[in-house]
């Protein structure tokens, strides 16, 4: 058991890191002194950004070679995003186009997709969106809605609505699930397709949350056209394409908890600033059950890297490190502004930002409700619900839940 | 970054597993509460034939040569089936004299299990008092530690500690003396091995509450006393290590509280389902799973810490105690709930989990002193940082 980089593992973060040291000096500054603030010059310079990472190959780490990507395995992409946050430099712009859409398209697309999306994705030239949420299907993602018709041509016509899209404001393309058959039952008649999103008939909206900012969006497809070569994976597949995103999605998340900020020392450091709070009993109790779950989550993220390390894919459990990250880090949230008072509240307080945040994080990514059902199942092993939906066509379903289609 | 089990690790834990099912500890635990005597097996016989009392002595002196991931990994075992096998108390001992490079000569006859040695529990002191204390016999102020005079070569100890884990029957006892302390301006922490029959030294054994937990209050008047050469960070981190121990014996206990649980919820049927489909019962034992998976995870910071980063032992062995208790609450508590009325009868294994998990967090200072300590260190490095 260690914690030490391997011999090779040593010598790509030595490779990494002076590539780094020697480059940073071009990426955008985003906070602090000298920080951009005009919102396309910072999206310019993260786009940029990303190309330089790319080309150093620090972007798309675990892509195959052929498709631009550095065919190595998760551990030198954890590696790379360690010396990326070492360096105070931004990472990449499109995570999720590179972590999450690309995989999925490498996986599952045709020659002539890999070819034409996949270089610009990982350069940063055109940045993508997942659109599979819709207001009426999350947890149970198989209930989307968006319909993509089939016409005469074999062309197809898409309407519907999705919303959660993070960077649709800004995206180039996106990996889009619609129904395409209501007649047979919901996971059979899905298709993903990939969507411009400059086509005629797309709207983005930007979706205010608690905070103030919107990071999300709402995306409409009002009869928007798509041609057949828009089709990823095989008409009617679109359920085991997603599929296959949601599992990097996992892996993205498994991997990338502590990138969300919410670690011992940082509530810590609040707490150690107030000369009463740092000797309160109950204010270090508190403290102590915070802290011990986010090193617990640390050391879960080891767990899952040794796991991948050896060649395994981390299974659901590696969902409840989320559950513990946001219970933790709501509890520190109710903690610090209880020590600090009202200024903790101030709109400009980080602390403002991370509990405004917080209660839409508890959702994201899966609700923690549907997180526990698929833990307990597929973990321990419990019975599912039983199902209402199972072998019914969509259609019939809709209808009974007094909805038309 | 590997933090998987070696396949030594493996077959240890395996053969623990095997050496410890040779035994009918839960039915015994429960004739014990009974009153019936003599109802507990003799669980020390087995640790000597599987070489566990040497765990952590180094082979140089007859023992193992481990390091407390080993230790964490039998001590898991034990807690699965509750078993009370004096290692809590043993292991933490030697660890002091292993680290004295005058204790070897204790050591041999501890390795083998001749003699079996039981741990004073001092506890260190924290960002706020600057001073080492051990457990009350009542109420919640933490006492000063015991007291060291010098006499020729050793030195006499003086002292009150209570709850000591495996002290009845202990050969051996080791922990930590204040020199010309406490209290006193230049006091310094010793280490220090007493005979258990010497002069001064009483012995109360008591139960509480779980049966199979041996315990001791210890009263020494002027006991002559061998000084260890033992460094003042491993006197600390001997409590860690105990900290670190009953997390992992938890742990286990965690483990077959929720299998049980969770086989139950599968085969028990309510409103013509079995009840573990109900989101209301999956939840509950996802909960212990989560809090299980977070303990198992500190187990590994501990067990790294100890030799692979020694200045963060005290915080991943106090952030593994306090998960690791808070894991034992919530899975006997669940594990009574799911299995409804039965779980909470005599004759149901579940009140032996609970009477375990109650005793076990009022044990070494408490689960609240360790969560404490997490704060206390983390504060620390934030000042540090």
């Amino acid at each position: 058991m260690d914690l030490d980089d391997t011999p090779e593992q040593a010598a790509y973060r030595a490779q990494t890191r002076a590539w780094l040291e020697e480059h940073k000096s071009e990426a955008p500054v985003l906070r602090g002194p000298g920080a951009l603030k005009d919102e396309a010059e910072i999206l310019a310079a993260r786009r940029a950004w990303q190309g330089r990472l790319a080309e150093a190959g620090l972007a798309g780490v675990t892509w195959p070679k052929e498709y631009g990507g550095q065919g190595l395995g998760p551990i030198e992409q954890v590696l790379s995003n360690q010396e990326i946050a070492r360096a105070k430099v931004p990472g990449i712009l499109d995570a999720i186009g590179v972590g999450m859409l690309g995989p999925t398209i490498i996986a599952h697309g045709s020659e002539e997709q890999k070819s034409r999306y996949l270089g610009p994705m990982l350069h940063g030239d055109e940045v993508w969106c997942q659109l599979f949420s819709e207001p009426a299907a999350g947890s149970d993602l198989a209930a989307v809605q968006a319909r993509a018709r089939l016409q005469d041509d074999g062309s197809w016509r898409l309407t519907g609505q999705k919303v959660w899209t993070t960077n649709a404001h800004f995206a180039s393309y996106g990996l889009l699930l619609a129904r395409t058959d209501a007649d047979v039952p919901k996971h059979k008649g899905l298709t993903m397709f990939i969507v411009p999103m400059d086509a005629e008939g797309v709207t983005v909206r930007g979706l205010r949350q608690i905070s103030g900012e919107a990071e999300f969006n709402e995306v409409f497809f009002d009869d928007v056209a798509l041609d057949s070569g828009a089709v990823v994976g095989g008409v009617g597949n679109g359920w085991g394409t997603a599929l296959t995103t949601l599992m990097f999605e996992r892996v993205t998340i498994g991997l990338g908890s502590e990138g969300l900020g919410y670690n011992s020392a940082r509530f810590a450091a609040a707490i150690a600033g107030d000369e009463h709070a740092r000797r309160d009993p109950e204010v270090r109790h508190q403290l102590g059950e915070i802290a011990s779950e986010l090193l617990a989550v640390r050391f879960t993220g080891y767990r899952t890297l040794t796991a991948l390390q050896k060649g395994q894919i981390p299974g659901p459990e590696a969902g409840l490190a989320k559950v513990t990250i946001v219970s933790a880090a709501i509890k520190a949230g109710d903690l610090i502004a209880d020590v600090l008072g009202p200024d903790a509240l101030l709109e400009d307080s980080e602390w403002a930002y991370m509990i405004s945040f917080l209660p839409g994080l508890k959702s994201a990514g899966g609700t923690e409700e549907i997180l526990r059902n698929t833990v307990g199942e597929r973990v321990l092993g419990l019975p599912p619900e039983p199902r209402l939906d199972k072998g019914i066509p969509f259609s019939e379903l809709r209808s009974k839940e007094g909805a038309t289609v | 970054m590997n933090l998987a089990l070696s396949d030594e690790q493996v077959f240890l834990r395996e053969a623990a597993r095997g050496a410890l099912s040779r035994f009918k500890t839960l039915e015994a635990a429960r004739a014990a509460l009974n009153g019936e005597k003599d109802a507990l097996p003799d669980l020390w016989a087995v640790a000597k034939e599987a070489g566990w009392p040497g765990l952590l002595i180094d082979e140089s002196h007859g023992g193992a040569g481990l390091d407390a991931f080993d230790a964490m990994l039998v001590l898991g075992e034990c807690g699965r089936v509750i078993a009370g096998i004096s290692l809590l108390g043993h292991l933490p001992a030697t660890a002091i004299l292993n680290d004295a490079p005058g204790g070897a000569p204790l050591l041999s006859e501890l390795a083998s299990g001749e003699r079996r040695a039981a741990y004073l529990p001092v506890c260190p002191p924290d960002d706020l008092v600057n001073e080492w204390s051990v457990d009350p016999a009542h109420g919640s102020e933490r006492l000063p530690a015991p007291s060291a005079v010098s006499d020729g070569a050793g030195v006499r100890v003086s002292g009150e500690l209570s709850f000591v884990p495996d002290a009845p029957g202990a050969d051996l006892l080791v922990g930590v003396a204040i020199l010309d302390g406490p209290r006193q301006p230049g006091c310094k922490p010793v280490g220090v091995a007493i005979e258990a029959d010497a002069t001064g030294v009483s012995v109360q054994a008591l139960q509480r509450y779980d049966s199979t937990r041996s315990l001791g209050h210890l009263s020494l008047k002027d006991a002559p006393a061998t000084v260890l050469d033992t460094p003042a960070e491993a006197l600390a981190g001997a409590w860690y290590l105990a900290q670190a121990l009953i997390a992992a014996e938890s742990l286990g206990s965690v483990e077959t509280a929720l299998d049980v649980s969770v086989a139950y919820a599968k085969e028990r049927h309510t409103f013509g389902r079995a009840i573990g489909s109900y989101q209301a019962v999956k939840h509950s034992l996802t909960e212990v799973l989560r809090q299980l998976e977070n303990g198992r995870s500190l187990l590994y910071y501990a067990g790294w810490a100890r030799h692979g980063g020694p200045q963060e032992f005290p915080l991943a062995a106090s952030a593994a105690r306090s998960v690791a208790s808070r894991a034992l609450d919530q899975a006997a508590r669940t594990m009574i709930s799911v299995h409804g009325g039965i779980g909470a009868t005599w004759e149901h294994d579940a009140p032996l989990y609970f009477r375990r998990a109650q005793l076990s967090r009022r044990l070494l200072g408490g689960t609240a002193l360790a969560t404490d300590r997490v704060a206390g260190e983390v504060i620390a490095e934030a000042d540090a940082a």
